[in-house]
């Protein structure tokens, strides 16, 4: 079947969500002609998203419609390369979206940026604790950008997304009740900080008594009623429980469809496929120039989309995989060491605490919006690694974030797992229990990578993405040393009985852990080692921006979106500034 | 949802008398309240197994299918309507075996060791592995027992009486956040309710909670 060829236009992007619509935004803004394709259906929240339709653990748990379909497109796993890797067969570990938004129409808003150290891991950490410290096959690197660089683009970020926090450093000064570990702002968040819950409460006062510094977690959950900088206007979020993995009838949840997609779709100079699944983006013959993306409507016809400029923001894994598909980079090879097309792909480690209590009432149900209360005393190069046997940390915090009832009730170690037993233990413990979760970095190394899978095919027939896999022992190493420290915090609580977890033996990718699945187009100073320069643009083929987690060289402890959004803003403007006045190569 | 209105759309007659017995051990009736049995959890599982997620509509379904790790996740051939087929019925052969009866007739303490002997793996089952439908029958239980009374389980909000889930939310929860240590008691709430206009809904469309008696409330 022949592709038909449509009008050419100055930007194709691919994919709908932060990313996407951020840029398809500022490059219409900045006058462009640009399309946007998303393989996902439409959505009006007014219709799809209607009260009480979201309140609906077991659809949005499980099943939603809003997840990426796993019957057209999965990826397979395997923990290391000894292994035959087999499909994701239903959703599990991580929820990527397929709809108009993307993946933040059901996030948790967690808005943290990350620390100035992140941008330097590899760097810093040998300058302060030699190279020795950096674990055989490590691939951690510097992102090849600083946190004062993209400083101003987080406030643009979190202002568009209304982020609601308390400032722990205002240009310098510790301020506070905030997070005296964050890198200077310039100034404060658009939004005031969500209170304490009761468990916060507990938690932060345990944390006092030890010397620490709990802070609520800064949300894009609106605290209070918000117009952005595109003069949209955000509902304030009624913390009613059912939030992460859930689509929100309040308008309160920031995301694309809140954001942007409004005044975008407004402008005639922009265009909104959905149902259109990009399969390759077009290369000209000596492979230096994208000259557009093919892709397949609702009925399966082939089109091409001739394009000057074409965004790839179709999240972590399609990133790579039309990367992959298309010939852009060299593809990584771990045995080598050399190639960087899914190189350094990582993710985030967990681990906790759970404390019991007899006499408490949380209303644990209340809730919602990433609201927690944390510390970060532990994350990143906040404390001393002399002497310990990892780098990196977490933070470590208490979220109220809606207990639902199949996905939260636990029951204190030791109880039966069903019968007359665990049924009093639910009943009796459902309300009266608190999580100190860890919330780790983890680094990149040789073994974890992402490729094409020889067997297993999308419903398009084309490879499915391949991940290999599993935890390093510096990850470990961190989760149960910092671990030691929750269990300290939650006896301070006088928890009738705990129960700890730290990350250790191999990842698996059947419970929901999180959707933070970064790196496989790695941004960097020097292309041996990264798939994009530092404004997300392939060293191969400078049309083509990569922007996403994707770019990300290791995970951090903290949530990537605050930063992914940000990337977002940072390349588009790169783009604006820089390369429609000179296209080409900007490094 | 009256009796009659109860149409099974997968199960046969002796699955669900299988079913009945199997989820009311999983979580059974006690002074705390009904059980998964009284909750509708069997009609909650044929429902699931007639929807799209019981022939795996929306999961990847392709072959090659060998065993692989713990960590890979699922990777049967068979969807959850095949595996409950299965499953019952071979489970029903090795009680007749074992106790000459199938599992319904045996003794509460009969019934939670074989359901024992599926969750350990130690009972074989020739057509698949009873750990996975094992896996399937608890977590379809819990499911049933705790999901919106929409699809059929958690039968008069059982199973959010039980642990003092209010269901879909207030919009006044914002005003409770300093209430520390309040236990906040109400009449909980379904979709299901609000689509039969059983509650009042302020404004926004959220229902307006009702505070439970002193003696209502779940003395737990
Ligand atoms: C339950 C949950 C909770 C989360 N909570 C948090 C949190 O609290 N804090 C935090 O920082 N992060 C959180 N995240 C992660 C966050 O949602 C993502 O990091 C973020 O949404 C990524 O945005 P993106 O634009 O890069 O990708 P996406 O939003 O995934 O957008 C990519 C889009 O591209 C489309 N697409 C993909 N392939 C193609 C193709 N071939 N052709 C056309 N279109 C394509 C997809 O359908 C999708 O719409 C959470 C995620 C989940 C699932
Ligand atoms: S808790 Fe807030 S942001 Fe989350 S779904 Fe509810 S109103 Fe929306």
């Amino acid at each position: 079947m022949s592709a038909t060829r449509l009008k050419p236009v100055d930007a194709v992007v691919v994919g709908t969500g932060i990313v996407g619509s951020i840029l398809s935004k500022e490059l219409a803004d900045a006058g462009l002609k640009v399309v946007a394709l998303e393989r996902g259906r439409m959505i009006d929240p007014q219709h799809d998203f209607a009260s009480p339709s979201t309140y609906d653990e077991l659809k949005y748990d499980r099943h939603s419609d809003i997840f990426q379909d796993l019957s057209r497109e999965t990826i397979t796993f395997r923990n290391n390369a000894r292994e035959t890797a087999l499909p994701m067969r239903e959703m599990g570990s991580f929820k990527p979206g397929e709809a108009v938004g993307g993946t933040s129409l059901h996030w948790g808003t967690h808005a943290r940026r990350l620390l100035p150290w992140d941008f330097e891991t590899r760097s810093r950490t040998v300058e302060r604790y030699g190279k020795s410290r950096m674990p055989a096959g490590c691939t951690s690197q510097d992102w090849g950008l600083t946190y004062d660089e993209l400083e101003p683009y987080y406030d643009q970020f979190e202002h568009l997304y209304g982020v609601g926090g308390k400032a722990g450093n205002l240009n310098g000064e510790i301020q506070p009740g905030g997070n005296p570990f964050e890198g200077p702002r310039s100034r404060e968040f658009p939004n005031p900080p969500s209170p304490m819950t009761y468990a916060g409460t507990m938690f932060a006062n345990a944390c006092r008594e030890l010397g620490y510094h709990p802070h609520v977690n800064p949300v894009a959950a609106q605290t209070q009623a918000y117009v952005n900088p595109y003069k949209l206007m955000l509902g304030q979020c009624i913390r009613g429980g059912f939030c992460s993995s859930h689509a929100c009838s309040m308008g309160a949840k920031a995301n694309p469809l809140t954001t942007v997609m409004p005044a975008l779709l407004k402008q005639a100079n922009f265009e909104l496929r959905p149902l259109s699944n990009v399969v390759k983006v077009n290369l000209d013959s000596d492979r230096k120039r994208a000259t557009g993306v093919t892709y397949l409507d609702a009925s399966g016809r082939e089109f091409e989309q001739p394009a000057d400029l074409a965004i790839l923001a179709a999240y972590t894994f399609n990133n790579v995989r039309l990367m992959l598909l298309s010939g852009i980079g060299r593809p990584y090879d771990p045995d080598a060491n050399r190639g960087v097309v899914g190189r350094n792909y990582s993710y985030q480690s967990a681990g906790g605490v759970t404390c019991f209590f007899e006499e408490k009432a949380f209303n644990p149900f209340m809730g919602g919006g990433a609201r927690g209360t944390a510390i970060d005393e532990y994350n990143g190069d906040n404390f001393d690694h002399s002497g310990l046997d990892f780098f990196g940390g977490a933070y470590v915090a208490v979220a109220s974030g809606g207990a639902m009832p199949i996905r939260s009730i636990r029951v204190p170690p030791g109880t039966p797992r069903w019968g007359a037993e665990w049924k009093r233990a639910a009943a009796r413990y459902y309300q009266r229990n608190l999580t100190v979760r860890l919330h780790g970095a983890c680094q990149s190394y040789r073994q974890n990578h992402l490729d094409l899978d020889p067997t297993y095919r999308d419903a398009n027939g084309l490879p499915l993405l391949r991940m290999t896999f599993d935890w390093g022992d510096n990850e470990r190493s961190a989760s149960a040393w910092i671990l030691g420290k929750a269990e300290e915090i939650a006896r301070a609580m006088n928890p009738s009985r705990m129960h700890a977890q730290p990350t250790a033996g191999h990842y698996d990718i059947v419970p929901y852990q999180s959707t933070h699945n970064m790196g496989g187009a790695v941004m960097g100073a020097d292309p041996a080692t990264s798939a994009v320069n530092k404004y997300l643009q392939s060293w191969d083929v400078s049309n083509v921006f990569v922007i996403g987690g994707s770019a990300f060289p290791q995970n951090s402890a903290n949530p990537p979106t605050a930063t992914i959004g940000t990337l977002a803003c940072w390349a588009a403007d790169a783009i604006k500034d820089q390369y429609l006045k000179r296209p080409g190569a900007l490094v | 949802m009256t009796e009659e209105a109860r149409a099974f759309g997968y199960l046969t007659q002796p699955e669900i008398r299988f079913l009945d017995a199997a989820v009311e051990r999983l979580i059974p009736a006690d002074e705390l309240g009904p059980g998964a049995k009284e909750a509708g959890v069997t009609y909650f599982i044929d429902q699931q197994l007639a929807s799209v997620w019981g022939s795996h509509g929306r999961n990847y379904r392709a072959g090659p299918w060998p065993e692989g790790t713990p960590q890979q996740g699922f990777q049967s051939r068979l969807t959850p309507r095949e595996i409950y087929r299965a499953a019952i019925r071979e489970v029903n052969v090795h009680c007749l075996k074992r106790f000459q009866k199938v599992f319904e007739y045996l003794a509460p303490r009969e019934q939670d060791e074989v359901l024992e002997g599926l969750e350990s793996g130690a009972i074989e089952l020739p057509s698949l592995s009873s750990k996975l439908f094992f896996a399937l029958l608890l977590r379809n239980a819990m499911e049933g027992y705790f999901a919106d009374p929409i699809y059929g389980g958690n039968r008069d909000k059982a199973g959010w009486r039980l642990i003092g889930f209010p269901g879909v939310p207030a919009s006044n929860y914002n005003d409770l956040i300093d209430e520390h240590n309040v236990p906040y008691r109400v009449e909980p709430v379904s979709i299901l309710d609000i689509q039969q206009g059983k509650v009042k809904l302020d404004s926004q469309g959220l229902p307006k909670h009702v505070k439970l008696k002193d003696e209502e409330r779940n003395a737990r």
